[in-house]
This record gives structure tokens, sequence and C-alpha cells, in this order.
């Protein structure tokens, strides 16, 4: 009874350490399993954190780079195939480490334009320098994803666009956009997955972790460095990502399901089976 | 290196510039790409073994050994692959001295006392004694050895998906002229396979590549540690003093690594055209219509 009271103890005090809130101090000796599991825990907060906004914000810029990708006109093609190329091209770990230094180099008192001043200080910290990084990062991938399933629509339904009589914004929005989505999906929820597996490297790629703030990977190597012994903290972490995963392909399944729902045969299930488009 | 750059204080431009870069601690630097090349070179190769054997063991006719290929190919891929870079040269460095202590130790001390680790100095791997380069080698064995095994696992979905997409109408034909499993596999799976694992083996060499700097992560000495410890603000105590150059350091990085892709994916494109003749597949289609010799 006693140790349910204790773990309660401890997930008051760790359950919101990540984010700065409890106890100040990490636990230095005698880990209980119940502290670890709550360390750990409470570091996912930073990898849904990273994952979720650099989905959303990717989603968007990488429909627009696309799109750019597939005009006909080279000063809106050029561009967008560059970013995909040296996005997709390096390694995510050399763009952290090249974004960090870059920004550290931004001045310490702030950009001076047109008279105003732009604080910059914290375009160095993670959740801001990271996370931009990362949602670059993703756009570029998920173009490639979403140029691939442009470059594949039927032509059978433009025609049929064409034949209604539906032109610009509306034939893009009502045929071209959905279509799109649609034989995209099962490529981009792979690549949501592994977006979120990315988020882990943030805080190993020079971003330090403010009053030892960092993510789930951050604790459990805290805890396997203290006690020695890599065979409680990493499988803790790998167990948190398999959660994860399963969710993501849950939520990824029912949109694609939305997507497929005016298609006559039984919906297309989506299955996790890793095509590796990274 | 140069015989100019015996005063470095004394030199400006492009000759500091030249001594600056042929500087001792530069040319560990340029080795350290050697590095590397040489983890792509001994992990592309074992992580294809290990990927075959993940591949027919999950297709074996063996429940115990079907469910070991695919559990090994499903749990790796599910889990971030950092956690893995972290956790097995750890775990494989205790696994290898925990059965040394058994052997050369008193087995009635326990290797775990409290929040230690520890074993006697006849079970410590590299021996204490043993040079540097020794101790070294073996950090990259250990990368080598984490790397395979991750890698091994997206090799074994990858062809275990090619195996199966070998049409059946192949094997059929195979098994009317009498040939026995065995055959079958080293005669039509395996060379007919290839044209439909290419993608997924080319996508994965990709991804090995981008993996490599991981290496930073298990402490060897690589490219990305060089680039840090050379790009930080040197003060004018050392040799060449100069300001926060880190910036500098990985866009180089970046550019080896844009033009390791981009070479890459001439290659595989070439050797794709090449794997795809003569297949019944669409690419094939296309090259025979095209008329290209053979």
């Amino acid at each position: 009874m006693s140790s349910t009271a204790d773990c309660l103890q401890t997930i008051a005090d760790y359950g919101l350490r990540s984010i700065g809130i409890g106890e100040r101090l990490l636990p230095r000796s005698d880990f209980t399993l119940c502290q670890q599991v709550t360390l750990i825990g409470s570091g996912m907060i930073w990898n849904l954190y990273f994952g979720v906004l650099a989905l959303a914000a990717g989603f968007v810029l990488a429909n627009a780079l696309a799109l750019a990708k597939a005009s006909p006109r080279p000063w809106l093609r050029r561009p967008a195939e560059g970013f995909i190329f040296v996005f997709r091209g390096s390694p995510l770990f050399i763009q952290f480490f090249l974004a960090y230094s870059a920004l550290v180099l931004l001045p310490r008192d702030g950009l001076s334009l047109f008279g105003l001043t732009l604080p910059t200080g914290w375009m160095a910290r993670a959740w801001a320098g990271a996370l931009l990084v990362l949602t670059l990062n993703t756009a570029a991938y998920s173009a490639e994803i979403f140029h691939g399933a442009l470059k594949n629509l039927p032509k059978g339904d433009l025609e049929a666009a064409d034949a209604f009589g539906l032109t610009g914004w509306a034939r893009f929005r009502r045929i071209t956009w959905p279509t799109m989505m649609r034989l995209a999906w099962p490529a981009y929820t792979n690549e949501a997955i592994f977006l979120f597996h990315a988020t882990t490297l943030v805080f190993f790629s020079g971003f330090p972790a403010f009053r030892q703030e960092g993510d789930s990977l951050y604790y459990a190597r805290y805890l396997a460095d203290k006690t020695f012994n890599p065979f409680v903290a990493y499988p803790i972490a790998a167990g948190y990502f398999v959660l994860l995963t399963l969710c993501l392909i849950w939520l990824f399944g029912a949109i694609n399901q939305r997507l497929n729902r005016h298609l006559p045969q039984p919906v297309r299930r989506l299955r996790y089976r890793p095509k590796l488009i990274r | 290196m140069f015989a100019h750059c015996a005063d470095p204080k004394a030199l400006e431009g492009l000759a500091w510039l030249s001594c600056y870069l042929s500087s001792g601690t530069h040319l560990l630097f340029y080795a350290s790409f050697g590095t590397v090349l040489l983890l792509l070179a001994l992990t592309a190769p074992i992580s294809l073994a290990l990927g075959f054997l993940g591949a027919f063991a999950a297709r074996s006719p063996v429940a115990p050994l079907r469910w070991l290929g695919r559990s090994y190919a499903a749990v790796v891929r599910g889990v971030p692959d950092v956690i893995f870079f972290l956790f097995v040269p750890i775990a494989l460095d205790q696994g290898i001295e925990w059965l040394l202590s058994r052997v050369y130790c008193d087995a009635s001390v326990p290797v775990r006392q409290g929040n230690e680790f520890v074993v006697c100095a006849a079970a410590k791997m590299p021996p204490g004694t043993a040079p540097g380069w020794v101790h070294d080698a073996y950090g990259i064995a250990l990368a080598v050895v984490a790397f395979s095994i991750v890698f091994g696992a997206f090799a074994t979905n990858v062809l275990y998906g090619a195996m199966r997409a070998v049409p059946r109408a192949q094997l059929e034909t195979a098994e009317a002229y009498g040939m026995t499993p065995r055959q079958i596999d080293r005669r039509i799976l395996i060379p007919q396979m290839w044209s439909y694992a290419l993608p997924g083996l080319s996508n994965l060499w990709m991804i090995l590549v981008k993996a490599t700097p991981l290496l930073f992560l298990l402490g060897v000495e690589d490219i990305v540690y060089w680039a840090r410890e050379l790009g930080g603000t040197k003060t004018s105590t050392f040799a060449y003093p100069h300001g926060d150059w880190r910036v500098w350091y990985f866009l180089a990085l970046l550019v080896f690594y844009l033009l390791m892709t981009w070479v890459s994916q001439r290659a595989i494109d070439r050797l794709s055209s090449r794997l795809s003749r003569g297949q019944a597949t669409l690419a094939g289609e296309t090259l025979r219509k095209a008329g290209v010799a053979t």
C-alpha cells in the first residue's frame, strides 16, 4: 500500500518535471522503477510537443512545396526542388547542429530592424530552434510524398472535373487536393511515425536541455548513465514509443477511412507496413 | 605540414589558411571521414546478411523461427533507432564483461553492486593494458554491431517483401522442373528478387548514409566530434586563434552528405535500369520497347 502512495507522490513530483513543474532536483540514487517510468513519461511531453507542432506546420508547408515543385514556372519549381534536395539529402542530425551553431551567432541583444529591436535569444533554445528544423525537415519529406501523389492523380478524375466545368481553385479544392491526400496518406503515415521517432534527436544535437528539462530519451540516458544499467531505462522509453506509434496508426487509419469513404469496395484498411520512404 | 608553417602567428591570408587547414588536428578530422566510410563499408554487407537471415527465418515453415524473424523486424522498426544506438553498445559491452567475469573472476561476487557495474581487472574489455587504438577499434566494432542490428531489421523487411513479390508462377515452374526447395531459392528466388528489392534497399542505403553522424552519440571520434572541436572558439593561446566557426564546419559536413547522397542516387539509378532488363515489370517493358541492347 505504501509503495502505491510513494509512487503517487513520485508522479506528483516528477510527472511534469520536463516542463519545469514539480521537484527541482532529479533523483540521484536509489532509483525506483516508478521514478524511471514517471520521469521518462514526463519527457514524452517534449516528444509530443515537437512531433505535433512540426507535423501541423510541416503539413501546410509541404502542400505549398509540392505544388511549387509541380509548377511549370521555373522560378517557382527550382527553389522548391532545391529545398527538398537539401533537406532530404542531408542527415537531420547535421541539420540540427548547423541550425544551432548558426542561431547562436545571432546578435545577443537582438536584431534591430527599422528602429525596432527583435529579440533573438529565444531562437537558439530547443523549443523554437529545433522545432523550426523539424518542421522544415518533415516539410521536405512530405512534399516529396505529396508531389508523387500529385503526379499519380488518375487522369479520369481530372477529366471528369473538366466535364463538370470545375476550374481553378474550385477544381483544386474539390478534386485535386482530396485525391492527392487519399493517394499520399499511407506514405504520409509512415513519415509521421518517422518524425515522432526523430524528435528523440533534439537534445543530443547541440540544443541544450535548459534546467535538465529534456525529452524521454534525455531522461532515459540520464538514468542509464547514473545506474550503469541500460536494461531498464531504454526499454521503458522504447515501450512509450511503441504505444505512441500504435496511437498514430490508429489516428491516421481513421483519417484514411474518411478519405476513402466514397469508394465502393470494402474500405482499404491502413496497415503499418513501413516502406522506408525516408 | 608545410615548411612555411613553422610560425603561424606571422602568417596572413591564404598562407595562414593553408597552414590552418593542414594542421595536425585537421589531418585527424580528414581521417575521420575514413571512419565514416569504414562504418558504411562494414555495416552494409553485415546488415544485408542479417536481412537475408531474417527474411528466410520469416518465410520458414518452422513456426518459432518464423515468429523470431517477424518479431525481430517488427520490434526494431517500431522504436526510434537512436534508442538502439544508445542501448546496444552498452548492453553488449556489459554482456561481454559479465560473461568474462563468470569465467575469470570470483563467480560469487555479483557484477551489479548498487548503482555500479563492477568486474575484476581480468574481465575488462578491452583489457586495461591494451594500447589506445584497441579501445578505438573496440568502440567502432560495437557501433558496427548496433548499426547492423537496426539496419538488419530494416533489410529483413525489404527482402521479405521482395521475396513475396517474385511471381508465384516462376517458382511453380521451377518446382515443375523438379528443383529442390534449396535449388529454387538459389537459382530462381534470389536472382529474381533483386529487381523488387532494389527500391527498398536503395532507400535503406540512403537512410544508412544519413544515420552515420549518429556515431558521435556512441563516443566515437567521428566527423561531428571533430567539427565541434575544431569549430569552437580558439583563444590566442592556440596556434591558430579564431572565433566561433562551427557553422562553417557543419556546412562542410552538410555538403559532404549532399554529395554522398547525390552520387549514391546516380549509382542507384544506373543499377536499377540494369536490373530491370528482361523483367516482367513496367520498367522492364519500357526498356524492351526502347530497344536497349542487352
